[in-house]
């Protein structure tokens, strides 16, 4: 059971507060409700590269890392599709240089040119090291423009081109501040050796001056469900052909999500799980295959990916994993197989929550969902999912209908 | 309230870092059991470490293999049983080859470990190490490095750690694909037979332990024919390479370029290593070092760029580390050099060096947060036959270490002609 408090303040900020004194850090988590989906399809990858520039020193104080270390504090951030979080952990009687420097980059940047000229650079680095210069490095862009066609999930994290990025402008940048990075876009999740009543002290102190801003409302185009199966083909430098299938979902606030989160666990959750056995030991026609989701906010994707082992010729490895899904899909799981996942997500829940930052971060995530308690109450949801929930899902997700199949062939 | 006014710090070097001591016992056959009882979560972590690493093999990727193939198949059990049953108690066991050590780790909740122990024991005393289960190993291990050795990054980490210690040393050598293809299961056996059967072990235990835990591991292990660890190692010739650089087209659509620039250094023991490891640390060992702000946060070459001391017991290397447009590589190399000659003519600022001395004992301070994380920190010191005052003396060496001392170290390690360097593109 995780422990919190919430309360607001007048400009729209939620915070919340996690206390546990056995540590003796602090973390200050702050989530932006704007990630890639939010993004102008002209000006794609622009959630990420802000986050860059979140760094690059705020209206009062020039730079956001120095004082943090002189604290004896460290911090990173993220961004996903759907939202930005930044994280700072430090020894908990340094908390308020964490209040003061967030709160101080919530209230305005500074803006730098030079700041905005070398994070360019070092994205488009960033975007060629993962995405460009690494074999099968573009398999999520072709994907996501094959699964969607009107949401915006259909472009990366990253951006769907360099030229986006190299193109941002200062303009870009204060437009972008203004719509997305107001107090009544974001949560505030404190956690550590601090205490409710100084954690309000501080929030009153740092965060209630500043202005509440418009509250960014999203409308993004809905998803029309797929009704013809979808497939494109590439060739490229890759030693191995490769295959890939995606299948839609659903939303992370919909009941269905739980037994779609088990099915991948099902299919590829570890040695014992069904694709690894039958197609890597048994059959031997793929050297990995793995089966997930990325846990998305709005209507996500369940993926399978493997790489053939050479000789192997794709129809067949194709068809041996359309051959396993019929057999979900017609004989279901057994009570055991059921209890052997729910109990792997019970430890892996259990594992994720050992450190205040992952505390600190799911509470935060949880929150933008709707429900920070859901981090107390997942479990039972995942222990409610049935055994015939799972056949029947299996059916409806894995229809023909709804799939993605990128062929990725390799030149050699 | 004035926001361009930093709130008053507490300096974190004034902050009195402890390291939780450990629980020890010993196992009926001497086996040493180290524990830490600490968490908030019902979780535990059990590590047997064996000294089986590639330290020991008389042929390439047996110490790997051997310690991969632990988990697929038991004289009574297929690999996927033995899966299913870590699996089905939400448990993970994995394995880990290093240089001189082979880990078997298991994470489970802690109330499962009476259900999977037995099943840790019949995989170090009965793996079987099938012909089937080889091939497979081979077959996939084979295409992972093909796809890997696409990647300049790949490519440049295995060269440089070549160069600086020689193929043929545990810490240099690497896997290709015929290696794979010249392993067979009874050198495999032989190795486990020796190093895992009747090995050197010492076990270390974290999390929330139940109260029978010392119980619980001697009936699992206590009669094995394993030996204690003895810390004592036969020593391998180095054999660093003769030409100090290399540049390496790997894969002609590449767009960047994988440096790396490395010198052979001491380990653990010499008196220079902790008082290098924050010259490190101002160099290239966090957001806010000299090389991330010149080469990132000035110029913007990189996604990032670091420098690290390699943890290795006998002997170790210090590494700069980067990725960076093809285009930019040598003026980004240049730049490193330039670095480093700073740090040899100029002493490095009292803020600066405060900085530095804050974030390295405020993130120490981070790092020993939960026992997993405790455990890691003694397991390092115990691996590396160092006793806990070496933690203490670390923090020590951080608070007072000065600027001079710093360009001393600088002077004696940081010339260029001693550092190997290779860019694969």
């Amino acid at each position: 059971m995780i422990q919190f408090e919430k309360f607001e303040i007048a400009n729209g900020l939620k915070i919340l507060v996690h206390e546990d004194i056995s540590t003796p850090m602090a973390v200050v988590n702050v989530i932006y409700d704007v990630g890639a989906r939010d993004e102008d399809p002209a000006k794609t990858g622009f959630a990420h590269l802000f986050e860059h520039l979140m760094f690059g020193g705020s209206v009062n104080i020039p730079v956001y890392d120095e004082p943090l270390q002189l604290a004896g504090g460290d911090n990173n951030a993220f961004t996903t599709n759907d939202l930005t979080n930044y994280y700072c952990q430090l020894p908990a009687e340094n908390l308020e240089t964490a209040f003061w420097l967030e709160s101080d980059r919530m209230l305005s940047l500074a803006f730098s040119k030079k700041s905005l000229e070398v994070q360019r650079k070092v994205v488009c680095e960033e975007f060629k090291e993962h995405y460009i210069n690494k074999p099968y490095g573009d398999v999520w862009h072709k994907m996501r423009e094959l699964t969607y066609t009107v949401h915006p999930y259909k472009w990366m994290t990253i951006g769907a081109e360099l030229s986006h990025i190299e193109n941002a402008t200062l303009d870009d940048v204060k437009a972008f501040f203004s719509k997305h990075y107001n107090p009544s876009n974001a949560i505030l999740v404190v956690a550590g050796n601090v205490t409710v009543d100084e954690v309000k002290r501080l929030t009153e102190k740092w965060f209630a001056p500043i202005p509440a801003g418009e509250k960014y409302v999203r409308n993004l185009p809905v998803e029309p469900k797929q009704t013809a199966a979808r497939s494109n083909t590439v060739k490229a430098n890759v030693p191995l052909d490769a295959l890939y299938k995606c299948w839609h979902i659903y939303p992370r606030t919909d009941m269905r999500y739980y037994t779609a989160d088990l099915i991948t666990e099902i299919l590829s959750g570890g040695g014992s799980s069904r694709l690894f056995q039958a197609l890597v030991k048994e059959k031997q026609l793929f050297s990995n295959i793995e089966c997930y989701h990325l846990g998305s906010t709005d209507a996500g994707l369940v993926t399978i990916e493997g790489k053939l082992v050479k000789g192997v010729k794709m129809e067949d490895a194709e068809a041996a994993v359309n051959e396993e899904l019929i057999k979900l899909q017609n004989e279901g799981i057994s009570q055991r197989e059921l209890e052997k996942v729910i109990n792997k997500t019970e430890s892996m829940m259990a594992f994720e929550d050992m450190t205040i930052t992952n505390r600190a971060a799911s509470l935060a995530m949880y929150e933008l969902l709707g429900d920070a308690d859901l981090i107390n109450k997942e479990l039972d949801l995942y222990r409610a999912v049935t055994a015939d929930e799972i056949k029947n899902e299996s059916k409806i997700i894995f229809d023909e209908k709804n799939s993605n199949t990128l062929y990725y062939y390799s030149n050699n | 309230m004035n926001r361009k006014i930093a709130p008053l710090i507490k300096d974190a070097v004034e902050f009195n870092l402890q390291l939780k001591p450990y629980q020890k016992f010993a196992l009926d056959n001497g086996v040493p059991v180290y524990a830490i009882d600490a968490g908030a979560q019902e979780v535990i972590q059990v590590e047997m470490v064996f000294y089986a690493g590639n330290w020991f093999e008389q042929q390439k990727s047996v110490a790997a293999a051997t310690n991969y193939l632990l988990k697929n198949g038991t004289s009574t059990k297929t690999a996927f049983e033995i899966n299913e049953v870590f699996e089905y108690y939400g448990a993970y066991c994995n394995r880990s080859c290093f240089n001189e050590t082979a880990v078997v780790s298991l994470s489970s909740l802690s109330k499962q470990l009476p259900a999977i122990l037995p099943i840790v024991r019949e995989m170090i005393t009965d793996a079987v190490f099938s012909e089937a289960e080889l091939d497979i190993y081979k077959q996939n291990s084979k295409q992972r490095i093909k796809v890997n050795l696409q990647k300049c990054d790949f490519v440049a980490t295995r060269l440089i750690d070549a160069y600086v210690f020689g193929e043929e040393h545990p810490y240099g050598k690497y896997t290709n694909p015929e290696d794979l293809d010249a392993l067979n299961c009874h050198v495999l056996k032989d190795f486990f037979n020796q190093y895992y059967l009747n090995g050197q072990c010492a076990i270390f235990v974290s999390g929330k332990l139940p109260a029978d835990i010392e119980a619980q591991l001697n009936s699992t292990f206590g009669d094995l024919a394993l030996k204690p660890f003895s810390n004592n190692l036969s020593t391998i010739k180095q054999s660093p390479a003769a030409e100090k650089k290399y540049r390496i087209q790997n894969d002609a659509d590449g767009v960047q370029g994988a440096i790396r620039i490395a010198r052979n250094f001491h380990n653990r023991h010499h008196p220079d290593f902790m008082k290098v490891s924050v010259l490190n640390t101002v160099f290239g060992g966090f957001f806010g070092s000299r090389l991330m702000s010149n080469i990132r946060e000035d110029k913007g070459y990189t996604y990032g760029i670091h420098s690290y001391v390699q943890n290795h017991i006998h002997n170790s290397a210090w590494m700069i580390s980067t990725e960076a447009g093809k285009d930019v590589c040598e003026a980004t190399i240049e730049e490193i050099y330039k670095e480093m000659k700073l740090l040899r003519d100029d002493l490095v600022d009292e803020e600066e060096l405060m900085l530095v001395r804050n974030y390295l004992i405020g993130t120490l301070l981070g790092d020993l947060d939960g026992p997993f994380q405790i455990m890691g920190r003694w397991k390092n010191l115990i691996l590396n036959n160092l006793d806990g005052d070496y933690f203490y003396r670390s923090i020590e060496t951080i608070k007072i270490i000065s600027a001079e001392e710093l360009r001393e170290l600088a002077k004696k390690y940081l010339n260029p002609e001693d550092f190997y360097e290779i860019v694969v593109i």
